[in-house]
């Protein structure tokens, strides 16, 4: 019983933790009114006639209450209907690239369009918890959103569960439509092969060393290991040479979240001859040699004291810590991170570091044995989506446009340390000379891997993190681990979507 | 025989004791008087009774937050829970939530309760003001904050390693190698103060005449402790272990903030696993299969309560 109430109660505490900005008095009073309801009738049982003073208090209360409530309703309404729409957006830590472009965005479609309404709808958390909270609101009507900022990585999920609107009609008339690369605009496609989103930029992933700490310990500037085993041999140097320093972080297990997924495993898994998925089949793979190497990998780095300990790896902020503290302050040597670290170092960042360029430089990561083509890079990124419930179709596609037009996409990849995805930004000066061209971010571009992200990839990649962690803490081996692994997903994609394993 | 509502009217003379006094009570009683316990009736059923009944629905499909589930959610029979007693980490999470109700409620916050409340009877009024507020003090601090608390005492570079290292004694990473003894006895910081306050209460009312009878007769402490005061209490010891046996099934937000059922699953008990399945791996169905089974663990532990200690019998 206590268990079901919560859950209750956590629905009803997220959506209005999110904000329910229909009707912010409603929102207040429910809990205030029900209780008031629930103390009325504690007392009935004590009243017995005598008590008349009480029940008039609380028919006060209540019709007061009442009355409270409906005016609250009646003053929201305000306004002609079907001009205000909502954009629900991640805030956290404090990334202000995409608050910006919001707010630029809002004031030029408000301008342009007179009697509407923008309504920038941040909700603060944590990747995880972000999707989540987006879910909820996307369940019911009176919260969904307009206009949300989706990670490419659930669109497919999120197409198919129906929050999201199909935009090929309208896209189809947007003549800046063709200027997106082709692999930006399939980033936003669903499972049926509909555009649910427009890519706002996207991302590479790459080893981040630095320069200074390298010095020290002797290896030669610039480095480009041509395998794993290059790395681990740096590793150890550096653990050798330069003690107090963490050699090497690669994201683990399930606190780092899709950080471990996609980081961590995945840039490694996509550098074996058998990755995660095969493409052709469409089927996930499993038992494969690549996974388990793959693991192995991690067990190494974290059972030989490469890495920092498990015990700050499962920290839950530690994306936050490798970028905002151990790398400008010159603990952590090598990081296997995205392109975007540098949007943290500049003026505007969480943590400013004048001179970063100076420090860090950026090798681009390995495959397993050096095989062909050499080198693997992750790319992700996030898009803007339409909500399937929403009532203004039209004005949230104008928004929509309005935030990913050639100016507005500029300065956020800059600001943002996106790796653009419209040709007429790439080709821009301003970008050629931003932190999102620097080193070999821009240029592993051509080497680079989208995630499996159709509607099971979020199962998959929680497996993925629990097998992690389960021997980077030296729980399970590595075949117990992949094994493990096998069934779990077995189980939850259905065994006829996977291959391999027995 | 008196008072079952079928005698006709005016037929008693003389009410007996467990008969209501005013003569128009001994009417059947007419069904426009059960009208006012309506709104209360129904008010139980939709806050109480319906998510009750809810997660036993929820539990049988497979409702998502995400993905084609959410679209269209199906009943699927028995699915969530043959999976979910299949799977490896089900039987480790009810076991571990079984030991942490039983070390932190069952002996932990239920024994130091009623030792302490014991205790502070024969003590002076300063030690009884002092020892009180401190045990207090844990549990009228909000469960978030006390959960950081807990989370600053037990971690790594926390208080209690600074003085354990102070004094010498080798320091262990409390949360990471003994995850479940770090949030075991942080819920018994937590919540000992409910159950002494309600021993304490419950030793007030115990005649002093009675253990003077049995001091004068030759009973010795243990003695008069296990044959005056327990029986005496015995309905507050039953009432104390069913709400704080009921309170530390559903603990959330204290394993969440110090260790999130980790490493690995190590400190996963039900309610983390449910939340980790709902919201995290976003399957709703299955979370709430999760959710009641937890309702049928507390179903189960009020039962042997009520049976084993028959609070109602006197």
């Amino acid at each position: 019983m206590c268990c079901t109430s919560r859950r209750g109660v956590g629905f009803k505490f997220d959506r209005y933790a999110a904000g329910d900005w229909h009707s912010p008095g409603d929102a207040g009073l429910v809990p205030a009114g029900r209780e008031a309801k629930q103390h009325f009738m504690d007392n009935w049982g004590s009243m017995q006639g005598s008590n008349v003073k009480k029940l008039q208090l609380a028919a006060i209360g209540l019709s007061a209450l009442t009355a409270m409530s409906m005016s609250g309703c009646g003053s929201t309404n305000a306004g002609p209907a079907n001009t205000t729409i909502k954009v629900a957006y991640q805030q956290f830590g404090n990334y202000q690239p995409l608050e910006k472009l919001l707010n630029t965005a809002k004031s030029e479609v408000e301008k342009a369009n007179p009697g509407t309404t923008v309504t920038l709808v941040p909700i603060k958390a944590a990747e995880n918890d972000y999707y989540t909270k987006l879910s909820l609101m996307n369940k019911s009507a009176s919260t969904a959103p307009d206009i949300a900022y989706e990670d490419t990585f659930l669109i497919k999920s999120d197409a198919a569960a129906g929050y999201l609107l199909p935009l090929d009609d309208y896209l189809s008339k947007w003549p800046e439509w063709n200027q997106f690369v082709t692999s930006a605009q399939d980033a936003g496609k669903g499972d049926d092969g509909k555009i649910y989103g427009v890519s706002m930029g996207t991302d590479t992933r790459a080893l981040w060393y630095n320069k200074e700490l390298f010095q020290k310990a002797g290896i030669t500037v610039p480095w480009q290991p041509k395998t794993w085993q290059d790395i681990i041999t740096a590793a150890q140097t550096i653990k050798d040479k330069v003690p107090g320093v963490m050699p090497l972080n690669v994201y683990s297990g399930k606190a780092a979240g899709e950080a471990s997924s996609m980081q961590g495993f995945e840039m490694l898994n996509y550098g074996t001859p058998t990755p995660l998925f095969d493409s052709a089949s469409q089927k996930w793979v499993l038992g494969s040699q690549g996974f388990k190497d793959s693991l192995a990998f991690i067990h190494k780095v974290y059972s030989e004291g490469l890495t920092p300990t498990p015990q700050q790896a499962l920290d839950a902020q530690i994306n936050s810590i490798v970028g905002g503290q151990w790398l400008p302050q010159s603990k952590l040597a090598i990081a296997l991170d995205g392109s975007w670290l540098p949007s943290n170092w500049g003026p505007t960042g969480a943590t400013p570091w004048p001179g970063w360029e100076k420090t860090m430089a950026t090798a681009a990561m390995p495959t397993q044995n050096g095989q062909a083509p050499g080198s693997v890079s992750m790319s992700g990124g996030w898009t803007l989506s339409v909500g399937a419930k929403t009532k203004s179709p039209d004005l949230a596609v104008k928004f929509l446009e309005t935030a990913l037009n050639q100016k507005n996409s500029l300065s956020y990849d800059i600001d943002g340390a996106q790796i653009a995805v419209r040709k007429d930004v790439m080709s821009d000066p301003a970008y050629k000379s931003s932190s999102s061209a620097f080193g070999v971010l821009s240029d592993v571009v051509a080497v680079t891997k989208f995630r499996p992200a159709n509607t099971d990839y979020p199962k998959v990649s929680n497996n993925i993190q629990v097998a992690m962690e389960a021997v980077m803490t030296g729980q399970q081996t590595v075949d117990q681990a992949a094994q493990a692994y096998d069934q779990a997903v077995s189980s939850a994609v259905g065994p006829a979507k996977t291959t391999g394993g027995k | 025989m008196g008072g079952t509502g079928v005698l006709p009217v005016g037929t008693v003379t003389s009410p007996s004791a467990g008969e209501p006094r005013f003569p128009s009570r001994k009417k059947r009683p007419r069904p426009a008087r059960l009208v006012p316990l309506l709104p209360a009736t129904v008010l139980l059923a939709v806050f109480l009774l319906g998510p009750v009944v809810w997660s036993f629905y929820g539990s049988f499909t497979n409702s998502a937050l995400t993905g084609a589930a959410a679209n269209h959610t199906s009943f699927v029979g028995l699915d969530n829970y043959s999976s979910l007693f299949t799977s490896s980490a089900f039987p480790m999470s009810l076991l571990l939530t079984l030991i942490f109700v039983f070390a932190s409620a069952v002996i932990g916050q239920n024994l130091i309760g009623l030792a302490l409340a014991v205790l502070m009877r024969k003590s002076n009024k300063v030690v009884r003001a002092a020892v009180g507020a401190s045990v207090v003090a844990a549990w009228v601090l909000p469960e978030i904050v006390a959960a950081f608390g807990a989370y600053a005492f037990f971690s790594n570079t926390g208080t209690l390693n600074v003085i354990l290292h102070a004094v010498g004694l080798p320091t262990i990473n409390w949360l990471y190698d003994t995850p479940m003894l770090a949030v075991t006895l942080a819920n018994v910081w937590r919540g000992t103060a409910f159950s002494m306050m309600v021993y304490s209460a419950a030793l007030m009312n115990i005649p002093p005449e009675i253990t003077e009878a049995a001091t004068v007769d030759g009973a010795g402490g243990w003695k008069r402790m296990w044959n005056i005061t327990l029986p005496m209490i015995r309905r507050s010891i039953s009432t104390n272990l069913m709400l704080i046996t009921l309170q530390t099934l559903s603990v959330f937000t204290l394993i969440w903030v110090m260790t999130a059922g980790g490493p690995g699953s190590k400190s996963s008990t039900l309610p983390v696993l449910a939340y980790q399945e709902a919201f995290q791996f976003s399957n709703l169905g299955y979370g709430t299969a999760i959710a009641t089974i937890l309702l049928v663990v507390g179903a189960i532990f009020s039962i042997i309560y009520l049976r084993v200690l028959k609070p109602e019998v006197d």
